[in-house]
C-alpha cells in the first residue's frame, strides 16, 4: 500500500478541525446543493458537499484545502449518512485530498498522450524548482502529483493546477507558469502555445477544410 | 415465469430469478465468491461467468443476469471454462499462498473452487501486492491481503447488522475493506462476517489458529443464549466445543448467529463446577456425591412439602421435568423460571408467546415495539424488523430510546401511551394489513393487559388469500422460558410466592439471577454448570451440564420445540442434570418413575404432549382480561448484551466484548 496517502495524527486533527461547521456563505451554498435532489435522496450530495468542504479548509488554510477526518464526519452528520460511507467517497476519488496541500496543487499528467509529447520535461521542470512527487514544498507554495490522463490530449503535455489547466507545455513554459505563480501573478491558462486558442489543429484545418469560412454541405461529394 | 435451457436441460424458474439460479436449479454449480442468497447483488468477483445464448459473444456474470425466456445457458463449454480460469488466476495474483497458517484452510472457497476451476499453476512472477491489518475489534481477525474483495462483509454490514462500520476505501489495486478508522465493528452479528469471508482474510479472533475444520466432530444442538432458539453446530475436538456456528433455519435464525451464540464456548471449559461441594462452616468445601446427596437427604427428611425448584434461563425441558417431578413427589408444587421476579399472567401461553412467528414478521407492514431492546433481547428478531422495514414497515416504540439500526419513531417512554394510542399510531395500525405488536420483557409487568386490551387491533381475519393474522408478540429472553412455563414454572406472584412460602428445600437449577438473600431461610440445592451466583450462596453444590452436555428439548419464544442432541462429556464428575435428579430422588426415598432419558421424554410427552413433538407448539388464543390501565417508565431488562448469564460471564471473549464494546476499554493493537 505504498501508494496510500498515511492519514495525519488523529487527535491533532481533531483538536484543529473539530468544530468545523460551513461559513455563512457556504451554508448558503450547501442548501442551494441540496435542493437539487428529492427529499430523501441527500446522499447525492456526498460529492458537492465534500467539494464544499475541501474549499472552505482551502479558503481557511490559504492552501488548495484537504480532507480532516472531523470535516468528513461533519459531511456525513450533514447529509445523515454513516461516516464510512462518505469516507468511502472521499477516499476514492483522487480530487479529494487526504492530506495537507500547498497553495497551488500542481497535477502533471503523465498518461502516455502527454508522456509522447514530453510530460518528462515537465516533470523535469518540476524538479528543478524543487517540487517532489508526492511533497508540499517547503515553504508551502506547491504540492506535485503526477496524475493519469486529465483529457486534455490533443494539447498535451498538461499540467492541471488548483482549478486550470496548462496545455502544450515544454521545460521552459512550465517554469515560467510556476515562476509567475510563486510571484503571485496569475499566468494565462490554456494553451500556452502562441496563436492557439484551443485545441483546434496547428497550422490550420488538415480535414473539413471547405468548412473554415463558410458552412459547406459535404453530403454530395460522398 | 421463464422457461430456458442450461446445458441442454429446461429448467423453470420464477419471474425475477437470475441466471446463476436457474443453472443451480438445473443442478449445475457455478462457482462464486462475492454473490450470497442473503445479501444484494454485487457481481464484483465474476466468478460466475457463464455463456448466454442470446447475448453478446462473451461470457456474463450469472449472478446479476435476469433469466429471460428462451435463453441457452452454457455452464460447460470452453469460454466457460476458459473464463473461470482467466478469473481465478487474476484473484490469485494477489493472494498470498499462505494456506498453511491460515484458519480458513480446509473451509475456504477460494481454495476449493482454485482446485475445481483453476489452471493448477502461476504464471505471475511480479511481486504481490500486501494490504496493511486492520483492526475490526474482538471478534474478527483480518489479515487483508488475502481479501480478494468480494464485499459480502460490506454488504451484511449495511443490510443485515445495520451497522454500517465496514466499507471500502481507496481504488483499484489500493482498495482495501476496513473498518471506519479501523476501530471495532460495533455489532452484535459482526461474527457473521467472518462466516461469509469466502476467503481467510477474515476469521474469528477468538479461536484464531486453536483448530482444523477436518479436526472436529459435529454435534446439532440449539443455542440457549436468547429464546430464539438459534439452531447450531457444536464442532468438537476431544472433550472440548472448540466453535458454534449457525445452522440454516428459515423459520428461525436463518442461516446468522450472534456473537454471545458463537463465542461464549470457550466458556464451557472455565470456571466449571466439576465435583460436588457442601458448605461446611460457612465454607464450600469438596465432597463426594454420596455426601452431598446425605446433607440434603437430612433436610429433606424434616421438609415435609415445603421444597421449591427454580429453573434457571438455560435450562432444557427434561431437566425442568424431572426437578417438577421430584417436587411434586415431596407434595409441593412450588416450582417457577421467572427468576428475576417477573410476575405476568401465563393463564394463557398465547397471550405470552410470538404469535407471529419469527419468520412471518417480516411481512408485517405496521410494528409497535413496546418495552423491547430488540437488538439486545433477540437479535435475530431484529434483524426481521429490518427485513419488514426494507418491504415498507414503520416501526414505532414505546421506552427509553435506544438505537435498533434501523429508523424508529419514538413515542415516549411512558406505558400509559397503550391506554390511548397516539392518532399517528392508530391510524398506522388500522391501515396495516398485518400490524404487529412486540411486547418486551421491560413491559411485561407494567403493560401486559393494557397490551393485551389492545391486541385486538392487531388481528386480522382470514381472507380468501390470506391466511388469519396475529399480530401479537411477546419476546422473552431466556431459553428455558417458553418450555418452563408450558410445565407449569410459573408462580401467580412470581417468585415472591416461592419467597413468601419460605420453602426448608429450595433447588436451584441453574438459576443465577434470583435475589438469593430472600432466601436465607432455605436450604438451597445449586444444580448447575458454572461458579456463578448461585453457586455462591448455595448450600450444596451438584455440578450438572451444560447445553452442550445433554440432550434436551427447547422451546423458542415462538412456541416452537425443539431438539439438541450432546455435542461432548461434562468434565470431571460433572453429570447430566436429569441423572442427577433421579440419582437423589433415589436417595431421598421418592423414586422417579423413569431409568432412562427416552423414558423421561415420553413421561414428558405424556404430560404435555406439544414438548414430544418437534414443531410449532399450537397455542389458542385465547388472552386472559388483566387489568388494561398501564402506566410508567421502561427499564430493560439487558444491561449488558455480552454478559446476560452464567456462561458468557466466564467466557474470556464475552468479556472483553463487553469492556471493548459496550464500555469502551481500549484493547487496540499497537502497531508492530
Amino acid at each position: 500500500m505504498a501508494d496510500a496517502p498515511q492519514l495525519p495524527d488523529e487527535a491533532e486533527v481533531r483538536a484543529r478541525w473539530g468544530a468545523f461547521a460551513w461559513t455563512p456563505a457556504n451554508a448558503e451554498k450547501a442548501r442551494e446543493i441540496m435542493a437539487r435532489y428529492p427529499a430523501g435522496r441527500q446522499m447525492s450530495c456526498t460529492i458537492p458537499f465534500l467539494d464544499l468542504a475541501q474549499r472552505q479548509v482551502g479558503a481557511e488554510t490559504n492552501t488548495q484545502g484537504w480532507l480532516p477526518v472531523p470535516v468528513i464526519e461533519f459531511v456525513a452528520r450533514e447529509l445523515d449518512m454513516p461516516y464510512i460511507r462518505v469516507f468511502e467517497v472521499a477516499t476514492f476519488y483522487t480530487m479529494f485530498n487526504l492530506v495537507p496541500v500547498g497553495r497551488y496543487h500542481v497535477q502533471v499528467c503523465g498518461t502516455t498522450p502527454c508522456m509522447l509529447r514530453g510530460s518528462d520535461d515537465v516533470m523535469a521542470a518540476c524538479k528543478s524548482r524543487g517540487l517532489k512527487k508526492g511533497h508540499t514544498t517547503a515553504d508551502g507554495l506547491f504540492t506535485l502529483t503526477e496524475v493519469e490522463c486529465m483529457g486534455n490530449c490533443s494539447s498535451a503535455p498538461m499540467v492541471q493546477i488548483n482549478d486550470d489547466n496548462f496545455e502544450d507545455l515544454d521545460y521552459d513554459r512550465t517554469l515560467a507558469i510556476l515562476d509567475a505563480l510563486a510571484k503571485g501573478e496569475s499566468p494565462k491558462t490554456g494553451t500556452q502555445e502562441p496563436g492557439r486558442h484551443t485545441v483546434e489543429p496547428l497550422g490550420g484545418p488538415t480535414t473539413l477544410t471547405a468548412m473554415v469560412s463558410e458552412n459547406h454541405d459535404y453530403r454530395g461529394e460522398w | 415465469m421463464p422457461k430456458l435451457k442450461v446445458d441442454g436441460i429446461e429448467v423453470e424458474v420464477p419471474q425475477g430469478a437470475t441466471v446463476l439460479q436457474a443453472c443451480e436449479a438445473a443442478g449445475k454449480e457455478i462457482p462464486r465468491f462475492c454473490y450470497h442468497e442473503r445479501l444484494s447483488i454485487a457481481g464484483n468477483c465474476r466468478m460466475c461467468l457463464v455463456e448466454v445464448k442470446p447475448g453478446p459473444p462473451k461470457p456474463q456474470a450469472s449472478c446479476a443476469l435476469p433469466a429471460a425466456d428462451n435463453q441457452e445457458v452454457r455452464t460447460d463449454s470452453p469460454m466457460v471454462k476458459a473464463a473461470r480460469e482467466g478469473v481465478m488466476e487474476f484473484l490469485l495474483i494477489n493472494h498470498p499462498l499462505d494456506c498453511p497458517i491460515c484458519d480458513q484452510g480446509g473451509e475456504c472457497d477460494l481454495q476449493d473452487q482454485s482446485v475445481a476451476y483453476g489452471r493448477g499453476q502461476s504464471r505471475y512472477e511480479e511481486n504481490k501486492r500486501a494490504v496493511t491489518e486492520k483492526y475490526m475489534g474482538p471478534i474478527i481477525k483480518t489479515v487483508m491481503t488475502r481479501c480478494i474483495q468480494c464485499t459480502r462483509c460490506v454488504r451484511f454490514g449495511e443490510e443485515v447488522a445495520g451497522v454500517e462500520d465496514i466499507g471500502a476505501i481507496y481504488r483499484g489495486e489500493n482498495m482495501q475493506i476496513t473498518t471506519y478508522l479501523e476501530k471495532a465493528f460495533k455489532s452484535e452479528l459482526s461474527g457473521n462476517v467472518a462466516d461469509l469471508c469466502p476467503v481467510g482474510a477474515l476469521t474469528h479472533k477468538p479461536v484464531a489458529f486453536e483448530y482444523r475444520p477436518w479436526e472436529l466432530k459435529r454435534n446439532l444442538s440449539i443455542d440457549v443464549m436468547d429464546a430464539v432458539g438459534t439452531n447450531i453446530r457444536l464442532d468438537s475436538r476431544g472433550r472440548q466445543v472448540m466453535r458454534v456456528l449457525p445452522r440454516i433455519n428459515e423459520d428461525v435464525n436463518e442461516e446468522w448467529a450472534h456473537d454471545k451464540t458463537r463465542y461464549h464456548v470457550d466458556a464451557l471449559v472455565r470456571r466449571r463446577l466439576d465435583r460436588p461441594f457442601v458448605r461446611k462452616d460457612g465454607k464450600l468445601v469438596p465432597a463426594t456425591w454420596e455426601e452431598a446427596f446425605d446433607a440434603i437427604a437430612g433436610v429433606a427428611a424434616n421438609a415435609g412439602s415445603s421444597v421449591a425448584a427454580i429453573a434457571g434461563d438455560l435450562l432444557d425441558a427434561e431437566t425442568m421435568y424431572a426437578a417438577k417431578a421430584l417436587v411434586k413427589a415431596f407434595g409441593s408444587d412450588l416450582l417457577e423460571g421467572r427468576q428475576t421476579g417477573m410476575a405476568y399472567d401465563t393463564s394463557s401461553l398465547s397471550a405470552v408467546a410470538f404469535n407471529t412467528t419469527i419468520a412471518a414478521l417480516e411481512e408485517a407492514d405496521a410494528i409497535l415495539l413496546v418495552g423491547t431492546n430488540l437488538r439486545w433481547e433477540a437479535p435475530l428478531v431484529n434483524t426481521r424488523v429490518r427485513k419488514a422495514i426494507k418491504r415498507g414497515a414503520k416501526v414505532f416504540a414505546i421506552g427509553p430510546q435506544v438505537d435498533l439500526t434501523y429508523k424508529v419513531e419514538w413515542l415516549g417512554d411512558d406505558l400509559g401511551l397503550l391506554n390511548s394510542l397516539p392518532e399517528n399510531l392508530a391510524q398506522a395500525i388500522d391501515n396495516a394489513k398485518k400490524p404487529a405488536l412486540i411486547l418486551g420483557p421491560g413491559a411485561l409487568k407494567n403493560g401486559h393487559g393494557a397490551a393485551l386490551a389492545i391486541a385486538g387491533a392487531f388481528q386480522r381475519a382470514a381472507t380468501e388469500t390470506e391466511a388469519a393474522w396475529n399480530g401479537f408478540n411477546v419476546v422473552h429472553t431466556a431459553a428455558a422460558r417458553m418450555a418452563g412455563l408450558m410445565l407449569g414454572y410459573a408462580q401467580k406472584g412470581g417468585i415472591a410466592d416461592i419467597v413468601a412460602a419460605s420453602p426448608k428445600l429450595a433447588f436451584f437449577l441453574g438459576a443465577d439471577e434470583v435475589d438469593f438473600s430472600k432466601f436465607a431461610g432455605s436450604f438451597k440445592v445449586y444444580i448447575g454448570h458454572h461458579g456463578d451466583q448461585g453457586a455462591h450462596h448455595a448450600d450444596v453444590i451438584l455440578p450438572g451440564a451444560t447445553y452442550a452436555e445433554k440432550p434436551g428439548t427447547y422451546v423458542n419464544l415462538e412456541g416452537r420445540v425443539q431438539r439438541a442432541d450432546r455435542a461432548v462429556f461434562a468434565p470431571g464428575e460433572a453429570r447430566e442434570d436429569w441423572t442427577i435428579l433421579r440419582a437423589l430422588s433415589e436417595k431421598l426415598g421418592r423414586t422417579l418413575p423413569f431409568d432412562s432419558f427416552d423414558e423421561l421424554r415420553a413421561a414428558m410427552a405424556s404430560e404435555v404432549p406439544a414438548l414430544g413433538q418437534e414443531g410449532l407448539a399450537e397455542f389458542a388464543w385465547n388472552p386472559p382480561s388483566l387489568a388494561s390501565q398501564a402506566s410508567g417508565p421502561v427499564t430493560y431488562p439487558v444491561a449488558d448484551f455480552y454478559l446476560t448469564n452464567a456462561i458468557c460471564r466466564a467466557s474470556p471473549t464475552m468479556q472483553r466484548c463487553s469492556a471493548e464494546l459496550l464500555h469502551g476499554e481500549d484493547f487496540a493493537e499497537a502497531a508492530e
